[in-house]
């Protein structure tokens, strides 16, 4: 089944918005991330971004920048992220994406880690810096081993721009919901509606949006206007300050 | 320079987040409508004639030229240049540019702090808001730059990620800017990066070798056997070599950071090892420093300039294409070099400069008075008084600083 059977699957079983969680795997250990995952599939997340880490995470703020450096400096490697993925997609049914930059795909391999990925039954890519202009063929392989390629929206990006990246790719847009890096606040006004709009009339894609997004109040906003609300920085911040148990009750209350 | 959408061979690209896509279409623009309008090369040319110190001279090295006992050796004085070093080259260019686009505000990454204080200086003049970002490892050892970047009103942020060092910097500038595109414009300071930035700047440095060419003609009256230039991200070095591409009977001579020595690991070699793979980082497609994984290694080298992980798009392609050669110059030979070019010359390279003068002397035996090489000066070296102090275990310098930390101290 593909990511976007899946998702359509999840949306019909009553649920006003799903939410999509982020790890970065190996931090603060793999042991951690196991429980964490537990706690997020046990208290309803519906999808889970897996970040492989990268030593030049251009697109993260510092919280994500530090976990990535923390992992890597730990000697997590990125056979320890696929060992560790082929574990946890037997053990959870929801679907999990891969999220890293181009360097570790390109490195290990195109063909040979979208062959990996379907494998252990990854069913998405999120990756933030190839672009159309440098990924078409990228993309088209992806399509064979159907893993699908999330593509993104920022706000800076044209209604033109839009149905041109839209044309690539597979399963949802992931729209950035501000300009900036992972970690800080999103204001919600009337340019943030007007920009979700404008997603929203440039593809028939399920919209996910992601960036800011720490709180009950903010997935309520965005229930009815998006159709996933991505939680990345909060959770790794939670699970810092207060352990991998408080993150099933923080999940649950997201949707009360 | 030739290229095909940003690739040189199957180097360079545009590796960019979403979020930029518009602000690189636009600078894309501006770039390609500046380049085709003679009158802004023009511009270009009498502001630098006028603000800075161009055409720079070319100095013929008589004492060196005699201790070695060879080819005749012929300094290019990037030194001259204001703000000490060949990076004013293009951040005056791109200044000139961000006037055009109507932003308001630049930033900057910077290693060794020339570049910064480049910047510093075209943002004072052009009246521009100005941010910096410094690894915190280079905040320590180019100290004075910092001062001078801060005096000329720019704010400096010391970036404590990763190796803390350039491409560190260069991650936090990126970051900066996917925050504040619509204002600002990120003056990247070498021929690295997402294009159109190679491309770009090395237009911009391009009149390095465009006089450099004309002045060996004019003063030995012949085309030089070698050229050589230190490359960390490469821009000195595409400067200079651009004005001898065409001439196949020049050979051209990058020299790389040995560091500790190119067998030890610990330096910034990329193209003069085989410890470099491709990849693709900080936006663009070039030989890395890196592991199996494509995790980004820790480079070492005495010059903060060259402590870099990637090299130009542009040089890789002509070093795969046999048109440059490549070379390493480890700390102990610079700072060898450095000490006999004060003594012999009175000229105080900067040590990023002195790995140039490392392989020059190391081949100008192997030529004859009939041959001339061209040294690549990019920067003086008195901003690194601390670190060149140190290594030469300075004893009158290291008690001026206990001194003056004592004077600090009772404060």
């Amino acid at each position: 089944m593909q990511l976007v059977d899946d998702i359509g699957i999840r949306a019909e079983k009553d649920k006003d918005i799903l939410l999509m969680t982020h790890i970065v795997l190996g931090y603060p250990s793999f042991a951690v991330n196991r429980e964490v995952i537990s706690q997020m599939v046990e208290n309803g997340v519906d999808l889970i971004e897996m970040q492989i880490p990268f030593s030049e995470p251009m697109a993260d703020g510092p919280m994500i920048v530090k976990a990535n450096q923390d992992a890597i400096d730990n000697n997590v490697t990125v056979a320890d992220c696929l060992e560790f993925a082929a574990e946890i997609t037997v053990r959870h049914d929801i679907p999990f994406l891969f999220m890293t930059y181009y360097n570790i795909i390109f490195k290990y391999g195109e063909e040979k880690f979208l062959r990996r990925a379907q494998e252990l039954k990854i069913k998405g890519l999120i990756v933030p810096d190839i672009s159309p202009e440098e990924g078409k063929a990228f993309f088209a392989l992806a399509e064979k081993y159907q893993i699908a390629v999330i593509m993104i929206f920022a706000p800076t990006s044209t209604a033109e721009r839009m149905k041109e990246l839209a044309s690539y790719g597979n399963g949802f847009i992931y729209c950035v919901a501000r300009k900036g890096v992972t970690g800080r606040a999103t204001s919600f006004d009337e340019e943030f509606n007007s920009y979700l709009e404008r997603c929203r009339r440039s593809t028939r894609r399920p919209l996910a949006v992601g960036f800011g997004i720490s709180s009950k109040k903010d997935v309520d906003y965005l229930t009815g206007k998006a159709d996933i609300a991505v939680i990345g920085t909060r959770t790794i911040k939670l699970v810092d300050a207060e352990g991998a148990a408080a993150v099933g009750p923080f999940i649950r209350g997201l949707r009360e | 320079m030739k290229n095909n959408n940003g690739y040189y061979g199957q180097w360079g690209g545009a590796f960019i987040p979403e979020v930029l896509y518009e602000t690189f279409q636009e600078l894309k623009q501006a770039y390609t409508s500046v380049r085709n309008d003679e009158s802004f090369w023009q511009e270009y040319v009498e502001l630098m004639a006028t603000y800075s110190c161009r055409p720079t001279p070319l100095t013929h090295a008589e004492n060196l030229s005699r201790h070695f006992n060879g080819a005749r050796i012929f300094i290019k004085r990037e030194d001259l240049n204001h703000t000490g070093a060949h990076k004013a080259n293009n951040v005056m260019g791109q200044g000139l540019l961000v006037k055009k686009m109507g932003k308001k505000r630049v930033i900057a990454e910077t290693g060794a702090g020339q570049h910064g204080v480049a910047t510093a200086t075209m943002a004072a003049k052009f009246g521009f808001e100005c941010t910096i970002y410094m690894g915190e490892e280079d905040v320590m050892r180019q100290r004075p730059n910092v001062f001078w970047m801060e005096k000329l009103g720019a704010k400096v942020v010391s970036v404590t990620s990763g190796s803390k060092t350039l491409k560190d910097a260069i991650n936090e500038a990126f970051r900066d800017w996917v925050t504040r595109m619509d204002d600002t414009h990120y003056v990247l300071g070498t021929v690295c990066g997402p294009h159109p930035f190679p491309e770009m700047v090395a237009w911009f440095q391009s009149i390095i070798g465009l006089e450099a060419r004309q002045q060996i003609l004019e003063r030995f009256g012949a085309d030089p056997a070698r050229v050589y230039a230190c490359v960390g991200g490469g821009s000195n070095a595409m400067g200079i070599f651009q004005g001898f591409l065409e001439r196949e009977n020049v050979e051209l001579v990058g020299v790389e950071a040995g560091g500790k020595g190119l067998a030890s690991g610990q330096h910034a070699a990329r193209l003069a090892t085989n410890d470099a793979s491709p990849g693709v980082a900080q936006g663009y497609k070039t030989m890395f420093l890196q592991n199996d994984d494509g995790q980004m290694l820790d480079t070492h080298s005495v010059a903060a300039g060259l402590d870099y992980v990637g090299v130009s798009p542009i040089l890789t392609d002509l070093w795969e294409k046999g048109r440059v050669r490549f070379a390493g110059a480890t700390d102990d030979e610079v700072m060898a070099a450095l000490d006999l070019t004060m003594k012999k010359e009175g000229i105080i390279p900067a040590l990023e400069s002195a790995h140039a003068f490392v392989q020059a002397f190391k081949e100008a035996g192997e030529l004859n008075r009939d041959q001339a090489v061209i040294i690549n000066m990019s920067g003086r070296g008195d901003k690194d008084i601390f670190t060149i102090a140190h290594a030469f275990n300075d004893p009158s310098w290291q008690q001026f600083i206990i001194e003056k930390g004592a004077e600090y101290a009772t404060r």
